[in-house]
């Protein structure tokens, strides 16, 4: 897709702010600007930012959507960036100057983001390339199968797409195999003369005998723990055909490679946000720039009592942690302090605070870096609140302000992305060749039409019967679809 | 053309299907009505989506900031949180709301019921002229110039003259080979065509008969619009007499008193008479009422007008014979009587919701 050429100014610009996020330490690809009006910006992010995806109706779906709500003022895609190496980065043609300043130094805050952040190491720097590959790929499958055919088998893809496991890039899941091996006889260290009474033969025997039975059990487990990676699994021992195989295999790494844009999203924007901010009050605005910067920045800020937006949350985030390590907040001897008055003034003039959030912005995600850096003060600075539906009243209301409350639903809303947590349970389930979920209950229930659907589909891949062991109402359920029928079981 | 273009289309495609689907639904629950622009209705499809394991949206809750104290409401029932197009945290049930024209809902329809397309009566008289860009010329302004033809021109000269070399195939086009699209005036004739609602306001017809008629008088005025260009529409209530309205009155109007279906059939022919000559318009009365008449004498003055004015200028008479409590339903048997033979009148009883789709299907399957 071609953009319009960007103008010498605006060139100039770039140029500049390129130099001034290098000034402060920021470290990016090289990054390419184009210029796109709203119909390609729509466009673009209906293909989640690359200009080439494969055919589905589902971007068309989202086209829409955004073609729409653009139409009616309802929203305003401002930048978009993908993580790839050279990043590149898209401006809104119909935007004023001043806003593509301010999103280009926000782009360079991404950029860098992308780079340093040690989610983001085993990332697919030619994404742009793989998503074109992916789609010429499906397009000649497409071709030789028919385009009815892959694209309900996509959706069927698309339907088990969460069911990855996300943290598989980074551990070593399944080990090397040889543990099981050296478990066989455990024998204490003794010298040869002893070795009769430390290590009895009576004990040996037994430990023998153990091993022997464990390697029974194991046998007839299948998979020997339970793997998160329903899509692994199903392409491993699935009965597919070769180009069933090959779709499945895109679409899975596919969902791979957006998963640390959505384990960082908080820490991304927040990052971002945090640098617009710094670079355009301190060296980029003139003085009659700052009323229009300080609105939009402030739009993109705004939070609304029933949303949790990423953007405020990160980036006060950060600038509660700078001032905390400039001041020397932290720390055993810190946190032992009792006297609230001293707590509220402490201040050891340490200067620490940039050094160390470039240090959070390198090793953390959303879960650790909330986990780590939320406190009771910064909640309540922020008036943040946990809500919930009120049966009753059917409406929406304030439950608690309290911080352990809300860091724990906020927590618990960025583990799993805020999904139900399925693994592979047994793919041999009743030694019929039947595959059996389970579904990491966590006080959350799954919604059944969609359960029941995603079943359907799961079918569809495995052939065979499917079920899934889940909890409703504090009771153990056993879901069902043996490709004709549901059926609801109570275990 | 852009890539996503051809992504929205199936997408536009799919929702079609969904509209097919569950049309039946639609029809009976009159949901569509009250969503009508000018020429589309908004339709809300339920669930276009991708099944995922999920959990179900009450449970989740959320976090969120600003001013408040434990208690204090911030959202209603199906509200679902948005804010900033970052969402998302707070997935609410989507319904997607689907612009669809007016014409294209009357194929559904159509498909969908099966119905014949109606076969016009009469002359073409009536033209309408529509341009379209058909044709190429070689002179225009700028704006319309057709590239590639100017350029196979030039190729063509080029070749002919000599001076093309495939080497370095250099196209360059001459004032002589410039090509511009131009527009024809298409002139087509088509028929035209009224539909006179009738419709009995008397005290027996209650607000759920009225909803029935409403419903279905929507379905027929799209399926009709979509058979001809320009078509009318004219109203008549009456109890015991009758009046023409506009059609916000004709659905609201809620009168008292007795019945006298003659009234509206002399208002209706007399309609005919001075509007719409014979002939040349394609005319469909049809005419809602409970059954319920004043007397059996006003009934054969109903008789007489239909087989002596109204039919013979018509492409069929309708009669919707609605279920209510209080009617005796005698006027659709008596009608039947007498007109067993004839094919220019149909009558349809509708008891419920439900039974609104035949009815459309009793009245427009015969492709009059």
């Amino acid at each position: 897709m071609k953009g319009r050429p960007l103008s010498e100014e605006l060139r100039t610009w770039i140029r500049k702010i390129e130099d001034i996020a290098a000034g402060y330490g920021l470290d990016f690809f090289p990054t390419i600007f184009e210029m796109v009006n709203y119909e390609q910006m729509n466009m673009l992010a209906s293909y989640e930012g690359f200009p080439i995806r494969y055919r589905h109706w589902r971007w068309g779906m989202e086209y829409e959507r955004l073609s729409k709500s653009y139409a009616w003022g309802l929203h305003k895609i401002y930048e978009l960036v993908i993580n790839t190496d050279p990043c590149y980065a898209y401006l809104l043609s119909s935007n004023s100057d001043l806003d593509h300043k301010l999103v280009i130094a926000h782009v360079y805050g991404h950029c860098d983001f992308f780079k340093n952040n040690a989610w983001f190491a085993h990332t697919d720097r030619k994404m742009l390339d793989t998503m074109a590959n992916n789609a010429a790929k499906i397009a000649r499958i497409a071709e030789r199968h028919g385009h009815e055919k892959v694209e309900a088998f996509v959706d069927v893809c698309l339907s088990v797409d969460n069911l990855i496991d996300y943290h598989s890039p980074y551990i070593n899941r399944r080990g090397s195999g040889e543990e099981d091996q050296l478990l066989e006889v455990q024998k204490l260290p003794a010298r040869n003369y002893m070795d009769r009474y430390i290590n009895p033969q009576e004990e040996i025997e037994r430990q023998k005998e153990a091993f022997k039975k464990r390697q029974e059990e194991l046998k007839s487990r299948f998979p020997l723990e339970p793997e998160k990676d329903v899509m692994l699994f199903m392409l491993e021992h699935a009965p597919l055909e070769k180009w069933q195989q090959q779709i499945l295999t895109i679409v899975r790494s596919e969902a791979y490679y957006f998963v640390p844009q959505r384990m960082t999203k908080i820490m991304n924007e927040g990052w971002a946000s945090y640098w617009h901010s710094t670079m355009m009050t301190q060296d980029i605005c003139e003085d009659h720039e700052i009323i229009d910067f300080a609105c939009t920045h402030s739009g993109t800020m705004a939070m609304s009592p029933t949303s949790f937006n990423p953007y405020k949350v990160g980036i006060e985030l950060y600038r509660d942690i700078e001032e905390r390590w400039n001041k020397g907040q932290f720390g055993l001897e810190y946190e032992r302090c009792e006297s609230m008055v001293e707590k509220q003034n402490w201040n050891r003039d340490l200067g620490l605070g940039r050094e160390k959030i470039f240090q959070v912005r390198k090793v953390y995600n959303d879960v650790t870096f909330l986990d780590e850096f939320l406190t009771p003060e910064f909640c309540e600075r922020q008036k943040l609140f946990t809500f919930g539906y009120d049966r009753r009243k059917d409406s929406w209301e304030i439950k608690s302000k309290d911080f352990q409350t809300v860091k724990d639903q906020m927590l618990g809303q960025l583990t799993n992305f805020g999904q139900p947590a399925i693994y592979v349970e047994d793919g041999n389930y009743k030694n019929r060749g039947e595959l059996m979920l389970w579904h990491k209950h966590d006080g959350k229930d799954l919604k059944p039409d969609y359960g029941q659907a995603t079943l359907e589909n799961l079918v569809k891949i495995w052939k065979r019967p499917v079920h899934i062991r889940t909890q409703a109402e504090d009771k153990t359920l056993i879901w069902t679809y043996d490709g004709e029928s549901f059926e609801e079981a109570k275990e | 053309m852009q890539r996503i273009d051809t992504d929205q289309r199936r997408f536009r495609d799919i929702v079609r299907g969904r509209i097919r689907e569950n049309l039946r639904r639609y029809i009976s629950k009159g949901e569509l009505i009250g969503r009508q622009g000018n020429d589309r209705v908004s339709i809300p499809v339920p669930q276009i989506e991708i099944p995922r394991f999920k959990y179900g949206q009450r449970e989740n809750g959320g976090v969120g900031q600003g001013n408040g104290e434990p208690g204090d409401q911030i959202g209603q029932g199906e509200q679902e949180g948005s804010g900033q197009g970052q969402a998302g945290e707070n997935p609410g049930e989507h319904v997607l709301e689907v612009d669809v024209s007016l014409e294209e809902l009357a194929q559904i329809l159509g498909d969908e019921l099966e119905l014949p397309n109606i076969i016009p009566k009469g002359q073409e008289k009536f033209e309408s002229t529509k341009l379209k860009f058909s044709g190429i010329r070689p002179t225009g302004p700028d704006t319309l110039r057709h590239h590639r033809r100017t350029f196979r021109h030039a190729l063509k000269r080029q070749l002919a003259s000599g001076q093309y070399d495939p080497k370095n195939p250099v196209i360059i086009p001459i004032r002589d080979d410039y090509r511009y699209r131009s527009f024809k005036e298409e002139v087509k004739p088509h028929h035209n065509a009224v539909i006179i609602y009738m419709m009995d306001v008397s005290g027996s017809m209650g607000d759920e008969q009225k909803e029935i008629v409403r419903i279905e008088s929507f379905w027929i005025d799209t399926w009709l619009r979509s058979q001809y260009k320009g078509i009318e529409s004219r109203y008549i209530i009456h109890d015991a007499s009758a009046r023409e309205v506009d059609r916000d009155t004709f659905f609201r109007t809620k009168e008292s008193g007795g019945t006298m279906i003659s009234s509206a059939y002399e208002t209706c022919s007399k309609i005919m008479q001075t509007d719409y000559p014979s002939g040349e318009w394609n005319i469909y009365p049809f005419h809602f009422s409970d059954g319920d008449n004043w007397s059996a004498d006003d009934t054969s003055q109903c008789i007489k007008i239909l087989k002596d004015e109204i039919l013979p200028k018509s492409n069929v008479f309708c009669y919707g014979q609605v279920e209510s409590p209080y009617g005796s339903g005698q006027f659709v048997k008596d009608l039947r009587i007498h007109f067993r033979e004839s094919e220019d009148v149909i009558t349809s009883e509708v008891k419920g919701k439900d039974d609104i789709v035949r009815s459309i299907k009793d009245f427009l399957g015969k492709g009059k």
